[in-house]
């Protein structure tokens, strides 16, 4: 077995990977572009259990296997985050997200509520109510 | 050339041409089954390197959940069927830092292993696997699930809008503790 092989697939795979986080303007393609990176490197944990000896035996593939792992607690909060933004600005383009303060007029959305009401008082928590479409039950507010 | 290597060579041009259609193409639910294509061919190099149990993980966890969580996020962000314009920005720094890590990285490895050639080892099998697991990382495993479960209490918390901002005393005080 050359190792060569698996290595530089992994090396290509974690640069079109990040290519693809640079490029992409869609959050849910941006997410498919990190998960080619963490690809890239499982691949590249498993390449070297196989070509380097270690005092520990598999321990590259059980740390492939925390990789897995944590890729999925990382696309499930990603995912949870993708949607709320869907649902405060119906896009999901990440060039298009506000990074700066928020202007004086602009309703409050309600997803930044533990921090901003806590930061804020009671200012930040008033108006935040009917700008969330399909919200649920506004009577326990 | 021996079979193994054929055989990984031809995996490896399988997920490279699959990952680059999965950042050029302009179909978003084409990208995910792109990926579909992409992940089954690294668990394929997985086999051929002898880590069963991880292959068989990657087939069950990244093709089986992660693909359809995010095949379930492009339906629900209402993306358009057909190919859409407007999925790229220009992308000169993006080719430049992707090609010269993914290049860069290529060539380190390739400088590193030249042509030589190692000896598989024995195959890593569920059991091998789980007495390492279960006798020399059990610590990060332990951690692992405590990161796993604060991972569901942070994904339940940001997709409920209703105990955003009435329960912010409560939420806002165990999210901050996480």
């Amino acid at each position: 077995m050359r190792p060569v092989i698996p290595y530089v697939t992994a090396a290509l795979l974690f640069g079109l990977g990040g290519y693809g986080v640079l490029r992409r303007r869609n959050a849910v393609l941006v997410l498919m572009a990190v998960e080619l990176m963490l690809n890239a490197v499982n691949l590249i944990l498993v390449t070297a259990d196989t070509t380097a000896k270690a005092v520990l035996p598999h321990g590259g593939q059980v740390f492939a296997l925390f990789v897995i792992v944590l890729a999925a607690a990382e696309i499930g909060v990603g995912l949870a985050i993708v949607l709320q933004l869907y649902r405060m600005r119906a896009s999901v383009t990440v060039d298009e997200i506000p990074l700066a303060e928020r202007p004086a007029d602009e309703p409050v959305p309600v997803a930044a509520g533990p921090i901003a009401a806590t930061g804020a008082g009671p200012i930040a928590v008033g108006p935040d109510g009917p700008h969330v479409p399909g919200d649920g039950p506004e009577g326990q507010r | 050339m021996t079979g193994v290597d054929v055989l990984l060579l031809a995996l490896g041009a399988v997920a490279v041409g699959s990952a680059a259609l999965v950042v050029a193409t302009r179909h978003l639910v084409r990208a995910g089954l792109y990926l579909v294509v992409c992940l089954g061919a690294v668990a394929g190099m997985y086999l051929v390197l002898t880590a069963e149990l991880v292959a068989w993980v990657q087939v069950l966890i990244y093709v089986g959940a992660v693909v359809v969580l995010l095949l379930f996020a492009v339906m629900l962000t209402r993306a358009p069927i057909g190919a859409s314009d407007d999925l790229d920005r220009p992308g000169w720094p993006a080719a430049l830092i992707g090609g010269g890590a993914g290049l860069g990285l290529a060539a380190l490895l390739v400088d590193a292993y030249r042509w030589t050639a190692v000896e598989l080892p024995e195959a890593g099998t569920a059991e091998r696997l789980g007495a390492q697991v279960f006798g020399s990382w059990v610590l990060p495993f332990e951690v692992l699930s405590v990161l796993l479960l604060s991972a569901l209490v942070g994904a339940i918390v940001l997709s409920r809008p209703d105990i955003g901002a009435t329960g912010a005393a409560a939420t806002g005080d165990r999210g901050r503790s996480r």
